[in-house]
């Protein structure tokens, strides 16, 4: 072991909770995601009883109306955890590369570039496919990172958490007024797409969000491989510099893998803004500052917080239902309120 | 007598030409303003959506009836202009005054969330309860002030108000911005897209009643409070101690800023939808002609400019896809964002 790494090691865990409390933690979360899947499969317009969800998953009888109405909710919970494990671990990233508090793949606007590039290409080519959107999201996502990242290199003290999030405000602004004109132009894109430009789990199917699992899963190794620079980020850029760590690269590596994730996710479920800011800041009270403890616990937070969304969505309002999208921003702004008001007297705005 | 006393004494000197050079930048980017709004103007009246032949708008402005073209003229390009330019004096204006107070050339009312707040209000007002005439000036006006209020409640407890307020209104126009899209998703389709067309901004449904709708709103906020908005706003700016210690009442003279602030870009809200980025650019720009502080009136005639500018763009450029202006302002507003960004972060201000 290199001193390096000593010194890390030590600093994270003087910082944080012990391990025990870490484990405890990560236990918690797994027994609150089981809980948050059943919910999800069981309540709705309709609820259904729990022989009913078991006998659709073992042995599926398309004549019970019970066992059919749990069988349609699945595409959306395999959703929710699909769409929440990115979004959970894209903030965490986000969070850790750019040492900033009030990252988030919505508040830089990631999630706004990722829609427009996907509205375009489908108002170009019609009936466009998955994979196919799911690339254009990736470079919209991909532009708008490279534009944060253009606007705070410039300048003496960089950019300060505020610059950032107001500036990923004024450009998701920006962004969506281009987006809203092409939709307006093409009647029936604006149809397709009037609910998944919410934030909305209820359009896609099993498949759809099968098929983001590799690219959410390569994106998540990436974001995974930068925790120990995100930790040493964490002490100070110079601090992490002269620990020897390559910021560039572990910058260049992390951002790719924070946009696969947004990206995908935005071309899957639409925009869903404020996951990636409260996600990483709720495990952070659970299992501390490592970022090695932060990003995998992101991973299992980000579903459940997205699956009570969209559970509690379905249910204010029955038979109609609220979007995820909507959820989550209702719920994510006063979060976003109380952290400016108590907890964030220490970051330096 | 010592160095120190010497620089002392040449300080109001030099302040002085500096300042006067100023106005004279500032005279001479309103007379630009001026000019390229007048030429645009009269352009547009030639060259709209389809060419006008030129004998007969001259007749038609000389006062003789011509059918077909007095009509265009009378009740579409003209009011457009008006209610275009007023609407741009109204957000630039406002735009300015939330720059300059709160020292922020990023916290113009479309950022931080006062726009929001008028727009989903006309928009809930036009989806739920059907609303459709000069009503949903009054409503706009009491979203954007209930948004302000809220935002002013939630970031008063600190000491500084600035970069807490801005960050409020951030969440505060995230959350409105969902709702406005989940009332969208319950509409029709119909008025679905027509709430988006009017979300965009667009000056299409322009009328002679809605222009003077505007100028009587604006121009009572504009003639009644905002000289006086503008010579308290210089004592705020040296500091709230201070302000208080010169003698002025720094609650009330705050309060009337931000209602000023506030109805000089929720009323242009009502009528043409939210114009992307008039607000949030205006000032900036005059900063850049003047070379100094954000000018207020010089911004009002900047929005104004802009406007008329981006109307004449959508008219001739995109003629036949019929495109709302809000979408000019908006796409050419974008590459200016980013230079205000990159600007503000340069000069060290920006939070």
């Amino acid at each position: 072991m290199t001193a390096t790494e000593s010194t890390l090691r030590a600093a994270a865990e003087r910082s944080g909770p012990g391990l025990r409390r870490k484990l405890g933690a990560v236990a918690l979360l797994v027994l609150l995601l089981a809980a948050a899947l059943l919910a999800s499969l069981l309540l709705g317009a309709r609820s259904v009883g729990l022989d009913s969800v078991l006998a659709a998953l073992a042995d599926f009888d398309p004549m019970d109306g019970g066992q059919v109405v749990v069988q349609s909710r699945l595409a959306r919970t395999a959703g929710a955890v699909v769409v929440g494990a990115a979004l959970g671990l894209a903030g965490a990233g986000l969070q850790g590369l750019t040492r900033n508090p009030l990252a988030d793949t919505g508040i830089l606007g990631l999630n706004a570039g990722s829609s427009l590039a996907v509205v375009v290409v489908a108002a170009l080519l019609g009936a466009a496919s998955l994979p196919l959107l799911m690339a254009a999201a990736f470079l919209g996502a991909a532009l708008v990172m490279a534009l944060v990242y253009l606007v705070a290199s410039v300048g003496r003290e960089g950019a300060t958490p505020i610059k950032l999030a107001l500036g990923g405000a004024a450009l998701a602004v920006g962004i969506g007024s281009i987006t809203n004109t092409i939709l307006m132009i093409s009647k029936s894109t604006f149809d397709e797409f009037r609910r998944w430009q919410i934030g909305s789990l209820s359009a896609g199917s099993m498949e759809t969000y099968l098929l983001a699992v590799p690219v959410i899963a390569a994106g998540a190794l990436l974001v995974l491989s930068t925790a120990r620079a995100c930790n040493a980020v964490a002490m100070g850029e110079d601090t992490a510099l002269a620990l020897g760590f390559n910021l560039k690269r572990s910058r260049l590596l992390g951002s790719i893998g924070v946009v696969l994730l947004a990206g995908t996710a935005t071309a899957v479920a639409g925009p869903i803004a404020f996951v990636g800011l409260m996600i990483p800041h709720a495990v952070r009270l659970l299992v501390g500052g490592d970022y090695r403890w932060i990003m995998p616990a992101s991973l299992l937070a980000g579903p459940v917080l997205l699956l009570l969304a969209d559970t509690a969505g379905r249910l204010v309002l029955p038979p109609s239902e609220i979007q995820v999208g909507v959820m989550c921003a209702m719920l994510g702004g006063p979060i976003f309120i109380i952290m400016m008001r108590s907890g964030m007297k220490s970051v330096k705005l | 007598m010592s160095a120190i006393e010497r620089s002392t004494q040449q300080e109001p000197i030099r302040h002085k030409g500096a300042a006067a050079r100023r106005a004279s930048r500032v005279r001479t980017a309103a007379l630009w303003m001026v000019l390229v709004l007048l030429a645009t103007a009269a352009a547009y009246i030639f060259w709209g959506r389809d060419r006008l032949p030129a004998i007969e708008v001259l007749q038609v402005l000389g006062g003789e009836s011509v059918p077909g073209t007095g009509f265009i003229l009378m009740e579409d390009r003209l009011p457009r202009l008006v209610v275009g330019a007023l609407a741009g004096a109204g957000l630039g204006l406002s735009g300015a005054l939330f720059q300059r107070w709160l020292g922020n050339p990023l916290a113009s009312p479309d950022v931080i969330g006062v726009g929001f707040g008028a727009s989903a209000a006309a928009i809930a007002a036009m989806i739920v309860f059907g609303v459709n005439d000069w009503k949903l000036n009054a409503f706009a006006l009491a979203g954007g002030l209930a948004v302000a209020a809220v935002i002013y409640w939630l970031s008063a407890s600190g000491q500084r108000t600035g970069s807490r307020l801005i960050l409020a209104g951030l969440a505060i126009g995230a959350v409105l911005q969902a709702l406005i899209q989940f009332l969208l998703t319950q509409a029709e389709v119909n008025t679905a897209s027509d709430a988006m067309r009017w979300l965009t901004g667009s000056l299409s449904a322009s009328t002679w009643e809605r222009a003077a709708v505007l100028g009587v709103g604006l121009g009572a906020v504009g003639v009644l409070a905002l000289p006086v908005v503008l010579s308290q706003l210089k004592l705020l700016e040296l500091g709230e101690d201070a302000a208080a210690a010169l003698g002025l009442h720094v609650g009330r003279a705050r309060m009337l800023l931000v209602f000023a602030a506030v109805a000089l870009g929720a009323i242009p809200i009502a009528v043409t939808g939210p114009l992307a980025f008039v607000a949030f650019l205006a000032g900036p720009i005059t900063a850049a002609l003047s070379r100094g502080a954000i000018h207020v009136p010089l911004a009002g005639l900047t929005g104004a400019t802009l406007v008329v500018v981006a109307n004449f763009f959508a008219a001739n450029l995109f003629a036949q896809i019929n495109l709302p202006v809000g979408v000019i302002t908006g796409a050419f507003g974008a590459p200016f964002l980013i230079w205000v960004l990159v600007r503000a972060n340069s000069t060290g201000n920006g939070g």
